[in-house]
């Protein structure tokens, strides 16, 4: 049993940022935005909250400490995916081009801020956020144990961030204009909405949880920030596609790929997984050739948005 | 250098971003340390040159890689395709270099050319995968390719480390490639000496006029375009959209491929690293390629200057400056050059003061604009 306990974990910490960036993805692109820069915004986030609990290390500690780096993330999202936004709304810019600038951008301005300040590129910070057992919920037997042991609150945060897209996008006069402007800005204008000011919100929204991505990434699997996030903003892109731009089976889709990478990250302490003598390698591709061989199955009736990409201009017909 | 028939805003909109993000560049130096600001901003532009010939060799050197990986994801974008996966593409490519350069000993002087092609075809397999399944799967090819991304680093990682002929587990890197599979320098040694130039550059601008025959002066080529443009068009129109997406998606894979062989063949101590870590180089290509304007002389040209802003950033160290300040440059480069917009309306402005007849505005403007555009080249 201890072996499914530990896996569920593992896959929360693989799963969890994937699934918040993916859904901040996901609010860009039915606005009618591709935002490629996620990658970028991410490592962002992560630099800027790092750093904070860096500097504070000495004066602060626990979770007080990591809700105001979650603000901080979220805050320098928002910031930096206005770049992308005014590229790609005001200027009409190829998406993917002013997305590759930020995402080019961001590591290197995240080195070369950190080299100034501390010298070394490496932003080290101590873990003091690991929730051992939450009172009361975590003595109870199986749920408690899955859910309520050796997590985090950023696990809660990210599942929250579900429920709440779910009735954002599906039960709020705000979701169905977003998704209006995604499918066909021209018809939204048309009954009164402003599509620039949704577009906007839709960045906005995907940077700032974008940017908590990054410092829910960075947490619980390592005690340094080296300037980079190893792709997972674009591996929240492909979750993204893979879930169909809708949350829940973007859930389905980060919990996929998060649970093939715990068993790769894992499987060595799992005893039924180390005897069949799969090689190391073999263990780290799964979850890449997984998830092709079930977009192969899944992607006939893809459903993208049909405007996102496409630079909103008010006079065209 | 003026020509009428040739559309300009594209080529001044390069060169209002690259002044742009040279400037964003100086006022960031100015910012960390303004006593070395300028010295170093100077280093930048003209750093290339502290060596001399040798310098301006090892220019080229860097831009090979660089002008195929960005010739890759160019000429895809051109067939409507984003080939995120050139880094995919391009650690295979090398690695099949790699493998026929150490393990097929009795080639003789067709041995490095032997190299190159197991380069070009394991590229061209790897491009393959993601063009088959957008074509009869449907399947987003910036997903299929960011997979085969991560598929084709840990196989690279996977093979070359279990395979004791050639590993150097001392390094934990490849072992060199026999000097027969060197590509040989074709006389590039004698017009830049002591700098790492070798026949690659030639190759990668032959592969450079080729791809730009084939896109604006053949059938074949404008088929694909077509294709990019608009599918059920295309298909309507009689065109095999299927075999043009796979076919783009195939040459995509087998340039960034010919990118990998290039690098490791050079034979200038370049190995690959078992690091889990995607190659940078095809990151660095999506940005070579639309600052070139997907177009293949563009792209010839922004790799070259993107080498040369990297080779002047080296030696900004002297000035206890880290080289990270040029990768912030390119990406402001790119980012103003998305604003195509802009540079038009100016255009347009431009044109109506001109019309105007007011000389003293467009004059200085013209000259300025035709001295960058020299600076650029």
């Amino acid at each position: 049993m201890s072996v499914i306990y530990f896996i569920f974990q593992q896959t929360m910490f693989f799963s969890i940022p994937l699934l918040i960036v993916a859904l901040g993805g996901m609010y860009s692109e039915r606005s009618g935005v591709v935002n490629i820069a996620l990658e970028g915004i991410m490592t962002m986030g992560a630099f800027t909250s790092i750093l904070f609990l860096n500097l504070t290390g000495k004066s602060m500690s626990g979770q007080f400490q990591l809700l105001i780096a979650i603000v901080i993330a979220m805050a320098t999202g928002v910031v930096f995916s206005l770049f992308h936004a005014y590229a790609a709304i005001n200027m009409k810019a190829d998406q993917t081009i002013s997305g590759t600038a930020l995402n080019m951008f961001a590591p290197a301005f995240a080195i070369f801020v950190a080299r100034i300040i501390q010298g070394v590129q490496q932003i080290q910070f101590s873990n003091t956020f690991r929730i051992e057992s939450v009172p009361v919920l975590g003595s109870i037997p199986v749920i408690g144990d899955l859910f309520f042991k050796n997590t985090y609150i950023t696990t809660y945060l990210g599942i929250g961030i579900l429920i709440l897209s779910v009735i954002v996008l599906y039960r709020t006069r705000f979701g169905l204009r977003l998704r209006a402007c995604g499918e066909h800005p021209h018809a939204a204008d048309a009954a009164g909405v402003n599509v620039y000011r949704m577009q906007y919100a839709g960045v906005m929204i995907s940077g700032a949880l974008g940017g908590l991505g990054g410092l829910v990434f960075v947490v619980p699997t390592s005690t340094n920030f080296n300037a980079t996030v190893s792709g997972y903003g674009f591996l929240a892109l492909a979750v993204l596609i893979f879930g169909q731009w809708k949350p829940v089976r973007i859930m389905w889709a980060s919990l996929f790929f998060g649970l093939t990478k715990a068993i790769a990250a894992a499987y060595s302490g799992i005893p039924f997984l180390s005897n069949l003598g799969i090689p190391s390698y073999l263990y780290k591709m799964i979850p890449y050739i997984a998830t092709l061989i079930v977009l192969i199955f899944t992607s006939r009736n893809s459903q993208a948005p049909r405007a996102s990409g496409v630079p909103y201009d008010k006079s065209a017909r | 250098m003026r020509k009428k028939k040739f559309d300009y805003t594209g080529v001044l909109s390069s060169v209002f971003a690259i002044v742009i993000g040279l400037l964003m560049g100086l006022v960031i130096l100015i910012i960390c340390n303004p006593s070395q600001a300028f010295p170093g901003f100077i280093t930048i532009l003209t750093g290339a040159f502290t060596h001399g010939a040798k310098g301006v060799g090892q220019v080229f050197y860097y831009s090979t890689t660089i002008i195929l990986t960005g010739l890759s994801v160019g000429f895809a974008f051109k067939t409507g395709l984003f080939n995120i996966g050139a880094s995919g593409q391009f650690i295979v490519g090398g690695f099949g270099a790699v493998y026929v350069g150490i393990m097929c000993e009795n080639l003789g002087s067709m041995h490095w050319i032997v190299a190159l092609l197991a380069g070009v075809c394991l590229g061209a397999v790897w491009g393959a995968v993601p063009g088959l399944l957008k074509a009869f799967f449907n399947v987003n090819e910036v997903i299929s390719a960011i997979m085969m991304n991560y598929i084709g680093m840990y196989a690279v990682n996977w093979f070359v480390k279990s395979y004791k002929p050639i590993f150097n587990n001392i390094r934990n890197e490849s072992k060199p490639v026999l000097s027969s599979a060197n590509i040989p320098k074709m006389g590039l040694d004698k017009l830049f000496p002591e700098s790492s130039i070798n026949g690659g550059f030639i190759i990668a601008v032959l592969a450079v006029i080729v791809i730009y025959l084939v896109l604006d002066k053949t059938t074949f080529g404008y088929e694909l375009k077509a294709v990019g443009y608009n599918r059920d068009a295309s298909r309507y129109a009689g065109i095999n959209e299927k075999k043009s997406i796979i076919l783009s998606m195939v040459i995509a894979g087998a340039i960034a491929g010919l990118a990998g062989a290039c690098l490791y063949l050079a034979g200038t101590g370049k190995h690959i690293e078992i690091v889990d870590v995607i190659a940078d180089e095809g990151f660095t290509g999506i940005s070579v390629a639309l600052l070139g304007l997907c177009h293949p002389i563009g792209i010839l040209f922004s790799g070259i200057f993107i080498a040369y802003l990297t080779a002047g950033g080296f030696y900004l160290q002297l000035f206890e400056f880290s080289t990270e300040i040029i990768d912030i440059i390119v990406a402001i480069i790119i980012y103003f050059s998305a604003f195509a917009l802009i540079v038009k309306m100016l255009m347009q402005k431009f044109g109506k003061n001109r019309q105007a007849a007011k000389k003293q505005e467009s004059g200085p403007g013209a000259e300025e604009a035709s001295q960058k555009g020299g600076n650029r080249a």
